[in-house]
């Protein structure tokens, strides 16, 4: 308490902070240098210029971290109560004024060049001749519509919503443009192939996220929301919920089959012929 | 305000029990009731994330008070709603603001009491009111609602068909809300109206201390948050009970049935629900930064370094806070383009919280540092608040935020920088300001080991948290059974909940301290941190009207610590310049 | 001297007028020994910011009004209830009333004071009756709560006027019963006018939203 204290019980906390802080930087570089828990590797060439965002930030950021922890910890240490006074002193404007705005160049800065990536996401629509996919969220399931054959989408009667019918998404059986359209519980896509996936929901908000594509977006009722992307590998990727949407929320799953050209062809044959074979 | 020194009219508490503990005006005790609502809530939040740690860690592990022992999805999801209501509402807005604000704003300004003493009593009742509102709904047909905190239109509009829990239990809890609100707003009326009105002679805005200039942009803050957050309560109790479609679209279809509502629009109630949202955040962290501000003045026995910047920047967060929320809603839909401005203006708010943190950094500068457990609280925070703060980077950076939105990197960054941090200035309060409150200190070294439990605890608990995002692990899973990319997560999920139980436990000593140190703990001088504010000028116990009629004159700043030609290596707010012993 | 002022003495007060109040002396405002209360001037601050809350509570709804209506295809516009214009006029006349009535509370005339003070008080008693009429012809027109999202608001943002204006009756009445404890008839007459001033300029507001952007 105040100067009576002695100057020798302080040197333990001080060290122990500092040693704390210490391990605290340490564990955090290490897990951020070896990726013991990391993002997966990008499939699409959005995703690249999203991970190289990530990169800035993560070297911006983390020199931050570790300059200021550090001198936090050494702060710490060095003006540990040692008897002596402390020093008065009330501010510096000069510093204030220089690192306000060292701040707002370098966080603004990053604002800005993120801006690229996003508009490379958001601005601009897709490809004339993109792939379109309906994707429709629902208590706890997604449902993909492809078009068919005549590429026109039918039109939906939300009366004629009944799952146990197998019509989860009240297809209109009037519109002969429904006919041909192709419902799956999976998503398949062609590689290398521009796509547009079409993004709404039956009845509360979802959220459609499949990590390698570096693509999540809300399903919102009421709304469709354009999402437009290439992927460059073939492979199978997981699709999960991400907006909170009832009890079943964590088992609202997926999977995306990325196929190559000619077997995205076989499979889309192979749908319209099981397609033509329901409808009679 | 010249009257005040001339004048003496002394009042006596009134002296019946209940008049005095209950149903008290006198805003020491509300601001005591308010800690102790607070201090429930927080004990009943803890439970609950120990709840959730262990089904996460184990599964299949048996718990008191679930149907059959085991937690179904739906349990989980009632216990993270009420959780996050819990510590949202009733631990950190009420706390840092209405209890340490209650008690200490008046004797820091030196005035008698709160402006409004029945209005304040007023806002305790219906805090509490709303507080068994909300806890009521875990007894109700279908129980407590699923639908989190953030309670998101349609699932929180359509009624019992979206869930268990969304029926009476939903209902209720934005009964309470809406209440909380009520309360909120008096609240704010109270603190704006007493720190405009009731400082005493001398006493500029530019000498009052910084925890005087958090609760007073926290009120404001509040003031104009809590309305909207009201009429967004109305208009959704409407679409729940009165069949009108604020927030329910068109052709809804919710568990096979067909909605009769038309046109409304989900995002709407995110709209309105952030707006208040996100100034919400800074009602629990502003409060905090001033505390944090304070007590590491008082122990690093310096002046707070460029105390003006810190008003200027607490200032400036206040008025961006209501610029900044739709980064909560990068990808909901709403036009990208928005996106950009808030993501800026999201970035620019972090500029006046760098400043905070450089101004922390250099107040240590040149310190004589007193390692109190208040103090250690202090410095954690500002660690806590470094970390937590620069994630905030990623996130407020639209295509970073499309990867690691509701993951568990979200988690892990409001719960350090928000939660843990607020809670880590409440410690910091609680041990600086318990020898005033009770007369007694609290045990120190009890403290020290408090804080080393729990600031390694929260590390330990949050970090990974990081991790989960980067893979990829969605916030509010019951079970990651069902995505095969979770699977080699589940030792990190052990790895937190251990460090969750042991912080968990830590706090016993914190209870334990708290508990028996009100009975027995040293009798504590008058100032015992030898500090520069008012509280510390009074007696101890603090006098029913705080200064017994005699009203202080302040002379100074708040922060006068080691002035050089001054004996003492701090002077009192309200001492004479005459008074001042010279070394 | 015990702060319990009665409206025979507003004459004393207000020739008092420009001295400070007595000291504030203890959150205990009412004990037995008969306390002074807090400074007058809180009340005014107070009702002003109460204000400012008001105010931002209201606007959350106007800017769901137009965000709602901005969405668009549902909206039915709804027949606007006459009575409303008659409403708007009773409302600004009480504002008249209300300054005619401080101006010879000012003047030291409480006969005057209390007879506009009353007319304020009926005033806005015949609005809020007004306003259930107009309720009454918009059901009658078809146009129910939960009818269209135009008639949501419609209901819920003169349900929220009317809840506000009442609170606002409950004072005048308070302050027309000729006792207060803790706020001088200068103050208690300064805050509810102010109040009332703000009520009125509210619903004209609001009335012009509902006009316009029915």
């Amino acid at each position: 308490m105040g100067s009576r204290k002695s100057c020798a019980g302080s040197a333990v906390p001080a060290v122990l902070l500092a040693i704390v802080i210490l391990i605290l930087v340490a564990s955090t570089v290490y897990f951020h240098v070896a990726k013991t828990w990391w993002f997966p590797a990008a499939i699409t060439p959005v995703g690249s210029q999203i991970d190289q965002q990530f990169f800035v930030t993560f070297i911006v950021t983390g020199i931050v971290f570790v300059l200021a922890q550090l001198a936090l910890a050494w702060l710490v240490f060095r003006y540990r109560d040692q008897g002596r006074k402390a020093r008065f002193v009330r501010g510096n404007h000069t510093l204030e004024v220089v690192w306000t705005t060292a701040t707002l160049i370098i966080f603004v800065g990053l604002g800005v060049m993120a801006a690229h990536a996003w508009g490379e996401v958001h601005f601009g629509g897709p490809d004339p001749g993109a792939l379109q996919v309906e994707v429709t969220g629902v208590q706890f399931v997604w449902n993909f519509r492809y078009p068919g054959p005549d590429g026109r989408f039918g039109r939906i009667n939300p009366k004629d919503i009944d799952a146990s019918t197998g019509n989860p998404l009240g297809l209109d059986s009037n519109d002969p443009a429904s006919k041909d359209d192709i419902v799956t519980g999976d998503l398949y896509l062609p590689v290398g192939r521009p796509i547009e996936l079409m993004l709404r929901s039956q009845d509360v908000i979802h959220s459609f996220f499949v990590r390698e594509l570096r693509v999540k977006q809300d399903t919102v009722p009421g709304l469709v929301i354009p999402v437009h992307f290439t992927v460059t590998k073939v492979g199978d990727y997981e699709i999960t919920c991400n907006q909170l949407c009832g009890l079943g929320h964590y088992h609202m799953h997926a999977t995306l089959h990325v196929l190559s050209d000619s077997d995205f062809q076989q499979w889309e044959q192979k749908q319209e012929a099981q397609n033509a074979q329901n409808g009679q | 305000m010249s009257s005040h020194a001339s004048t003496v009219h002394h009042s006596e508490a009134p002296k019946g029990w209940i008049r005095h503990y209950i149903f008290s005006l006198d805003h020491k005790i509300i601001g005591t009731q308010y800690i102790l609502l607070g201090l429930s809530a927080v004990t009943i939040g803890v439970i609950l994330s120990v709840i959730m740690r262990i089904h996460l860690a184990w599964p299949n592990a048996h718990i008191w008070g679930f149907a059959n022992g085991v937690v179904s999805p739906e349990d989980y999801l009632r216990v993270i709603t009420m959780h996050g209501t819990l510590m949202v509402f009733f631990v950190l807005t009420t706390v840092p603001q209405s209890g340490f604000g209650n008690y200490f704003l008046p004797i820091q300004i030196g005035a008698p009491d709160m402006a409004f003493p029945r209005l304040n009593m007023l806002s305790f009742w219906l805090t509490f009111v709303s507080l068994l509102v909300l806890l009521s709904s875990a007894f109700v047909r279908g129980g407590s609602p699923i639908s989190g905190w953030t309670a998101y239109a349609p699932l929180s509009a359509v009624g019992e068909i979206a869930g268990p829990g969304q029926g009476l239990g939903q209902t209720l809890w934005v009964v309470s809300i809406a209440l909380f609100c009520g309360a909120s707003l008096m609240s704010a009326i109270n603190f704006l109206g007493t720190t405009i009105d009731l400082r005493t002679k001398g006493l500029s805005l530019m000498r009052m201390p910084l925890t005087v200039w958090g609760w007073f942009i926290t009120a404001s803050l509040a003031l104009l948050a809590f309305g909207v957050l009201l009429a967004a309560c109305i208009l959704l109790l409407l679409d729940r009970l009165a069949m009108t479609s604020f927030f329910i679209p068109s052709n809804s279809d919710v568990s096979g049935v067909l909605l009769n509502h038309a046109g409304g629009s989900p995002l709407l109630w995110q709209h309105l629900f952030w707006f208040f949202g996100h100034p919400e955040v800074y009602i629990a962290i502003l409060p905090a930064m001033g505390i944090i501000s304070h007590v590491l003045s008082t122990f690093a026995r310096k002046p707070v370094f460029g105390y003006k910047a810190m008003v200027y920047s607490l200032s400036a967060i206040g008025f961006l806070s209501f610029m900044v929320w739709g980064h909560h809603m990068f990808i909901s839909g709403m036009n990208p383009y928005s996106a950009l401005t808030f993501s800026i203006l999201t970035l620019v708010i972090g500029v006046p919280s760098a400043i905070k943190t450089f101004n922390w950094l250099g107040t240590l500068w040149g310190a004589r540092i007193h390692f109190t457990a208040a103090m250690l609280f202090a410095i954690g925070f500002v660690s806590l608040f470094v970390t937590g703060g620069l994630s905030g980077i990623f996130l407020a950076q639209p295509a970073l935020d499309l990867y690691l939105h509701d993951t568990y990197y979200v988690i892990g960054h409001f719960h350090l920088i928000m939660g843990v941090a607020a809670i880590f200035a409440m410690f910091a309060a609680s041990y600086y300001w318990f020898p005033k409150m009770f007369g007694r200190m609290m045990n120190e070294t009890l403290g020290k080991i408090h804080f080393w439990m729990t600031f390694v605890g929260v590390y330990c608990i949050f970090m990974p948290m990081h991790y989960l995002g980067y893979a990829g692990d969605p916030r509010r899973y019951a079970s990651i059974e069902s995505v095969h990319y979770l699977f080699r997560l589940q030792p990190v999920y052990m790895f937190i909940s251990i460090a969750a139980f042991v912080t968990a436990a830590a706090q016993l000593f914190f209870y334990f301290n708290f508990f028996w140190s009100i009975k027995r703990g040293k009798p504590a001088d008058q100032n015992p941190w030898r500090a520069t504010t008012m509280e510390w000028s009074v007696s101890t116990p603090v006098p029913h009207d705080n200064f017994g009629g005699h009203y202080p004159t302040v002379y100074r700043g708040p922060y006068e610590y080691s002035v050089p030609g001054a004996a003492d290596d701090f002077i009192p707010q309200d001492l004479a310049p005459e008074q001042v012993a010279k070394a | 001297m015990p702060r319990t002022s009665t409206i025979e003495e507003l004459e004393i007060i207000e020739a008092g007028g420009g001295t400070k109040p007595p000291l504030p002396a203890g959150g205990d405002d009412d004990s037995p020994s008969g306390r002074s209360g807090m400074p007058q001037r809180v009340y005014v601050t107070g009702i002003t910011i109460g204000m400012a809350a008001i105010l931002m509570f209201f606007m959350a709804f106007v800017s769901a009004f137009i965000v709602r209506k901005g969405l668009g295809s549902d909206w039915r516009a709804f027949p606007l209830p006459r009575i409303l214009w008659l409403d708007t006029l009773i409302l600004l006349a009480s504002s008249l009333t209300i300054v005619r009535a401080r101006r010879f509370f000012a003047r030291g005339n409480r006969e005057s004071f209390r007879h506009w003070w009353a007319v304020t008080t009926i005033l806005g008693l015949l609005f809020l009756a007004g306003q259930l009429i107009a309720w009454r012809q918009m059901v009658i027109s078809g146009f129910y709560l939960a009818t269209n999202a135009s008639s949501s608001f419609f209901y819920v943002l003169t349900a929220a006027h009317g809840l506000h204006l009442l609170g606002g009756i409950v004072a005048l009445l308070y302050i027309g019963r000729g006792k207060l404890r803790r706020l001088t008839f200068a103050t208690a007459t300064e805050v509810a006018s102010l109040y009332w001033h703000f009520m009125d300029g509210l619903w004209v507001f609001l009335f012009l939203l509902l006009l316009l952007g029915r």
